[in-house]
């Protein structure tokens, strides 16, 4: 069974969005990978021209349903950078515990409903619910966390709509954020056992020598601030994103790849956040991954979902840190200056970075619009796991092939709705010349 | 009794069970609307008596029809969902962690198409109507029982 082959995907489940997957293998080798994102392009760069800068926040959000804040994070970082205005330090805090809420949602609906029934041997996360209801019900409740804490801060779950330019529109009590405090302990202990049990998964040996690049920040484990770094000297400011980075058309996906100029594909997510950053993941955290055998660099993408897992943890500590330290700030936004620029930002969404460039005029109308999503940028990689790891799984009968081949693109947990933006897989045995 | 309308009204036909809630809060009716995320139906619906309006595949367009929460299991074609999870999952998920309503009434409304950005079909919008008048008439009558389980077509 190792002649010629393709495997197929025509519309790739569990993922966000609609792609579809083709891996092409002649001879043991393997000639093509393609990962076709069909869903339609969606133009949010060309929406946002001509309108001015504070409708920003508002329809990035609408990019994803799964990511909304770090979407509305990155233009209001991007547009504040261009103002030259500092955010209050408690605004500050509030956007810090904005993303634990989107993190939280965004990983256990990952873990648990998306990428956990491939490691139990389960169709999908009802089969899960029948194996294991108490992990299902827990995950469950981490997500409602999550989402309980976005709808605090940002006025509902999905796509919030207190975010604002140099602020929020309101900002919540001290009491408010207290509410949520009980909760979090439960959710502390509950994630911390969850490493465990996602650690004792059946990880195939994939290590990759990736480049990989996160957001770095002298103190904090990173959500929207700090320098672009990668384990291959890379060390940059948001606004020399372009220099390092180009997104290129590719003809079979509406999709643009992002590459690093000098080197090509990269890795940006939980692994590259956590092999970067993971001195500065709080003492429970650091506990959590040790105890489950965790530990930097870790090569492996599979091994993702455990990466996952600790930013569970993280995420609540790091909302009970904020609660315990907010006050609400004497503005719930700062008064703008009126007048044009242009800024960059870079944030860490749960799924990568997402990079910002936005330019508007002394009206505050927006001339250019530049957004770089996370899944965008992993695209590139995710095709060169499938020629690394297809060669090794020829043997397997065709379907199973097909699945470890949509297990694999799972690891990144793409949003292909907000890269354009499903995923679907057939396995056919082709002739040597129909390759 | 807590009426929940599902769907998505940005995804043609998906949108009728959305119009649906929104037509029987105007008559007085109280519904919710509920767009997306189908595992917020089970906190949703913590009440004791449920109906839920959805769009469904694999009958008459236009049509309605009166499902049960096992027949939404077996039918894995029938309820699209424009996310991962839907209706279908939110029963199945409910079923396994014995978070399912005392009674679950749905009224299935059978769509043609589900295209981004479409308006709904003028025979759907027609269905939505007649539902909702069913359902207020009711509701009206007894605003503290379920609707009676029944099945007509258009």
């Amino acid at each position: 069974m190792s002649g010629a082959k393709t495997i197929r995907v025509d519309y790739m489940a569990r993922v966000e969005g609609e792609a579809s997957l083709l891996v092409k293998v002649k001879g043991g080798a393997v000639q093509d990978v393609k990962l076709k994102i069909f869903e339609p392009p969606r133009l949010f760069e060309a929406l946002l021209r001509g309108r001015h800068y504070s409708e920003a926040p508002d329809i990035t959000a609408r990019i994803c349903g799964i990511c909304p804040v770090a979407y509305q994070m990155t233009s209001v970082h991007a547009i504040e950078n261009a103002l030259g205005v500092t955010i209050h330090p408690q605004v500050r805090l509030l956007r810090r515990l904005f993303y634990t809420g989107e993190w939280l949602e965004s990983h256990a609906l990952h873990i648990y409903m998306l990428h956990a029934p491939d490691f139990l041997g389960c169709h999908n996360v009802m089969e899960v619910a029948q194996k294991h209801p108490e992990v299902v019900a827990e995950a469950l409740r981490l997500k409602k966390l999550g989402n309980r804490i976005v709808s605090t801060i940002g006025g509902r779950e999905v796509h919030p709509v207190s975010v604002c330019v140099g602020g929020f529109y309101k900002v919540p009590t001290r009491a408010d954020l207290l509410a949520l405090r009980e909760e979090l302990k439960w959710a502390l202990d509950v994630a911390a056992e969850k490493v465990r049990f996602v650690a004792g998964f059946e990880y195939p040996d994939f290590d990759q020598p990736y480049e990989f690049v996160a957001l770095s920040h002298p103190d904090e484990y990173p959500f929207n601030e700090g320098r672009l770094v990668s384990n291959r000297g890379l060390d940059i400011e948001a606004s020399e994103y372009e220099e390092h980075f180009v997104e290129k058309h590719v003809k079979h996906t509406h999709a643009l790849h992002s590459q690093i100029r000098a080197r090509g594909s990269y890795l940006t997510g939980p692994l590259a956040r956590f092999n970067l950053n993971h001195e500065k993941l709080p003492a429970v955290a650091k506990q959590a991954a040790e105890a489950a055998g965790l530990r930097a660099p870790c090569l492996n993408p599979f091994r993702s979902l455990v990466v996952r897992a600790v930013e569970m943890v993280f995420a609540i500590e790091e909302a009970l840190r904020v609660i315990d330290v907010y006050e609400p700030p004497p503005a719930p936004h700062l008064d703008l200056p009126r007048r044009g620029g242009a800024g960059f930002a870079i944030t860490e969404a749960p799924r990568g970075i997402n990079y910002n460039y936005y330019r508007f005029d002394d009206k505050g109308l927006i001339e250019i619009a530049r957004i770089v999503p996370p899944t965008s940028q992993n695209q590139k990689q995710i095709e060169e796991d499938l020629a690394a790891f297809v060669p090794g799984l020829l043997e397997l009968p065709q379907a199973e092939l097909t699945h470890k081949c949509e297990q694999a693109v799972r690891n990144y947990d793409p949003c292909i709705s907000c890269a354009t933006h499903f995923l679907t897989v057939k396995v056919e045995n082709v002739k040597e010349d129909a390759c | 009794m807590l009426i929940i309308g599902y769907g998505n009204l940005d995804r043609g036909d998906d949108a009728a069970g959305v119009l649906a809630a929104l037509s029987l809060r105007n008559r007085g009716v109280p519904a919710i609307s509920h767009s997306g995320d189908g595992l917020v139906l089970l906190d949703l619906w913590e009440a004791a008596d449920v109906v839920v309006i959805d769009a469904v595949l694999g009958i008459e367009p236009g049509s309605v029809r009166v499902f049960d929460g096992g027949e939404i299991e077996a039918a894995a074609e029938t309820f699209p969902s424009t996310h991962d999870f839907g209706l279908r999952e939110a029963v199945g998920l409910g079923r396994a962690l014995h978070r399912m309503p005392r009674r679950l009434t749905i009224y299935g409304i059978g769509g043609r198409q589900f295209d981004r950005g479409a308006a709904p079909s003028m025979e759907v919008l027609a269905a939505v109507d007649r539902l909702v008048e069913e359902i207020s008439a009711k509701f009206l009558l007894a605003p503290d029982s379920a609707c009676a389980v029944q099945t007509f077509r258009s």
